[in-house]
């Protein structure tokens, strides 16, 4: 893919391979390999969605671009610098400016802190603002951003609700004041209810603080809703990549158009008319990935070609790029 | 048709630090034979309380069982004695768990899991056991079932550790199978996969399935009729085709309204519920949705309304049910 201009972040290449194999005393049987060959950009303010199934690689990227694993090959440019070879000073800047939110937040808040001691805490660490007054009144402005009260700094996490707590989860992001926040399944852990709100509140920020985000998820519906730019993941690769508009109204991967059709419409009289094409198998293992395209033994289309060879992403109508050869 | 089941004013308290919870909460539905119906809900609103209380599993001394009757084929199922209710579970009615891996033994056998229910309950010799636990797994797609039944569920993916789950639920072939939800854990794939399942097997074996879920999509395509359950209690009671084009109670609505639909264009923003899921320890007076309700009246907060029919087969718990229908229909 070319250099887009515009581009905060780019992702080029990026090889991730965990090593398998059992216990101390095992020697190492093989590598899995969870990033193959994965290229990428996030323009400046849009949200690149980034979807798959659970062991797809879209957690490991986005813990890659956080520097929380380190890449096995590839480069991760951002705003031009190569984050993969920074140590010290260096890395904590970037690490300062490319924030996360987990996915559940009862986890990803320490219990034994008060909201304000946790919100605190990074602005203290960073010496972002040094004043202890000074960081109070910014921890209030945090709170009110993501629309929280300002008691709720003298609770522990347990005495909120779970999208109470998300909201933490974003003010905590938020402190640093990040360019980029890598999302990571934010809203599936809550209520349907308090999902939208989350939502929400994650445009809001965005349109007012003029954030990037990489929005990593497994529901298509609040994907689609929350995107510009959409990338599927399938067994460690990026198998389609599109505007948001193109990729759910003209899917080129036949594993795109069973991952939607797959999405139940809350309709039961739509659903009745519906014709689903349920994906026989499940997906195999990434210690032995299939030879050719990863996704042929799962594919209703696949012809001889498609176990032989691997299908290169190519870009097949302007900005719309899919890695089959049928497309 | 015949009712196979019927809840009465179900009442299931926890005593909890915070003092006693009524997760259930004067709860009445049925299942008719053969069909299916879903309890749909949030967390914490009592729906798979609702599922532990027909089987009996509300474990003691925090739980208990209030009040209320359970008639499955014209037995309360409420007054057995303990051995009773022992052959009632597995063998009449059966239960789907949402996370396999932990409903499953890890040091038994897939073999020996399906063989031993059907060894207790159907009395069956070994070797007729693992013939019909062979069957099973065949019924339920997994391949290659004689290998199969000496391995263990960390061999199994997800997927494949729910199939087992359903053989192991249809094993002493109930009339009723309550499924906790059953997809919730799943890839979207595979949940595709597990439900077409689960449907078909319901109708080749006339198994009624009580299915629990929050997914709204989900309900939508498989069950006939649906519950919505909120704070412990049911709130609106419709058919699936009739919930969904006329909901009569504005959570229900709210909670259609709230997610977004690929099969719609896309909005600029979604319409959230405001506020938080109540504390079943601390509910206000009056109707439990009322705080977070863009209908609300000051007879809300006052009294809570009860569930009554707005249509044919159609029952919702709003004060303000007839100015829902006037708004939608604006």
């Amino acid at each position: 893919m070319s250099v887009a201009s515009g581009a905060l972040l780019e992702v080029r290449n990026l090889v991730k391979h965990f090593p398998a194999g059992g216990g101390v005393l095992a020697r190492e049987s093989g590598v899995v390999k969870a990033i193959d060959d994965v290229s990428f950009d996030i323009r400046r303010g849009e949200t690149l969605g980034l979807v798959g199934e659970s062991g797809c690689g879209k957690t490991t990227t986005g813990r890659c671009i956080l520097q929380l694993e380190r890449a096995t090959s590839g480069r991760i440019l951002f705003e031009g610098t190569d984050v993969t070879t920074l140590k010290g000073e260096a890395l904590r800047d970037v690490r300062r400016r490319v924030q996360v939110i987990f996915q559940d937040p009862y986890a990803s808040l320490n219990p034994r802190m008060t909201i304000g001691q946790i919100l605190a805490e990074p602005l203290k660490v960073h010496g972002i603002v040094a004043d202890p007054a000074a960081r109070e009144a910014r921890v209030q402005e945090l709170l009110q951003q993501v629309g929280l009260l300002p008691q709720h700094a003298r609770r522990y996490p347990h005495q909120l609700s779970g999208g109470q707590r998300q909201r933490v989860g974003v003010a905590r992001a938020l402190a640093m004041e990040p360019s980029l926040i890598v999302c990571d399944e934010p809203v599936s852990a809550l209520d349907v209810s308090i999902q939208a709100q989350i939502i929400n509140l994650l445009e809001d920020l965005q349109s007012r603080l003029g954030l990037t985000y990489l929005f990593i998820a497994h529901d298509l519906s609040v994907v689609r809703h929350i995107s510009d730019r959409v990338a599927v993941m399938y067994l460690g690769k990026i198998v389609e990549i599109a505007d948001r508009s193109a990729l759910y109204e003209e899917p080129l991967h036949p594993y795109t158009r069973a991952l939607l059709s797959a999405v139940p419409i809350p309709d039961p009289a739509l659903e009745a008319k519906r014709e689903r094409t349920v994906l026989r198998g499940e997906v195999p293992s990434a210690l032995q990935p299939p030879p050719g395209c990863v996704f042929h033994p799962r594919c209703p289309l696949a012809v001889e070609r498609c176990s032989a060879e691997i299908p290169p992403l190519r870009e097949i109508k302007p900005g719309h790029w899919a890695a089959c050869h049928l497309a | 048709m015949a009712t196979l089941l019927e809840v009465r004013n179900l009442r299931t308290s926890f005593l909890t630090a915070a003092g006693v919870v009524r997760a259930v909460d004067g709860v009445s539905w049925d299942i008719q034979e053969g069909e299916t119906v879903a309890l749909v809900g949030e967390s914490g609103c009592g729906k798979s309380v609702s599922a532990l209380s027909i089987m009996r599993l509300v474990a003691p001394p925090a739980g208990r069982i209030e009040s209320g009757e359970v008639v499955y084929k014209g037995r309360d199922l409420l007054k057995l004695s303990e051995a009773e209710m022992r052959r009632v579970r597995g063998r009449e009615i059966a239960m789907i768990f949402q996370e396999p891996m932990t409903s499953l033994n890890p040091v038994l056998s897939i073999g020996r899991q399906l063989t031993e229910g059907l060894e207790i309950h159907s009395a069956m010799k070994p070797d007729q056991a693992r013939a019909r636990a062979i069957e099973l797994l065949g019924m339920v797609g997994i391949p290659d079932a004689e290998r199969r039944l000496a391995q263990f569920p960390h061999h199994f993916s997800g997927g494949m550790r729910q199939r087992m789950m359903i053989a192991m639920a249809l094993a002493c072939n109930p009339s009723l199978i309550l499924a906790d939800e059953p997809t919730t854990a799943l890839d979207v794939t595979i949940q595709a996969q597990i439900l077409e399942l689960m449907r078909d097997l319901s109708r080749r074996l006339g198994v009624a399935l009580l299915i629990i879920t929050h997914n709204l999509g989900v309900v939508a395509r498989y069950a006939d009729r649906v519950n919505v359950m909120y704070a412990g209690r049911i709130i609106e009671q419709a058919s699936a085709t009739e919930l969904y084009a006329n909901p009569r109670h504005p959570y229900t609505l709210g909670l259609l309204r709230s997610v977004p639909r690929l099969d719609e264009p896309r909005r600029a923003r979604l319409d959230p519920i405001d506020g938080q899921p109540p504390d079943l320890s601390r509910l206000p007076p009056g109707c439990a949705f009322a705080p977070r309700c863009a209908y609300r009246v000051e007879r809300c907060a006052a009294s809570a309304p009860p569930l009554e029919g707005v249509a044919e087969r159609h029952t919702s718990a709003c004060w303000e049910s007839a100015r829902l229908i006037k708004a939608l229909a604006a």
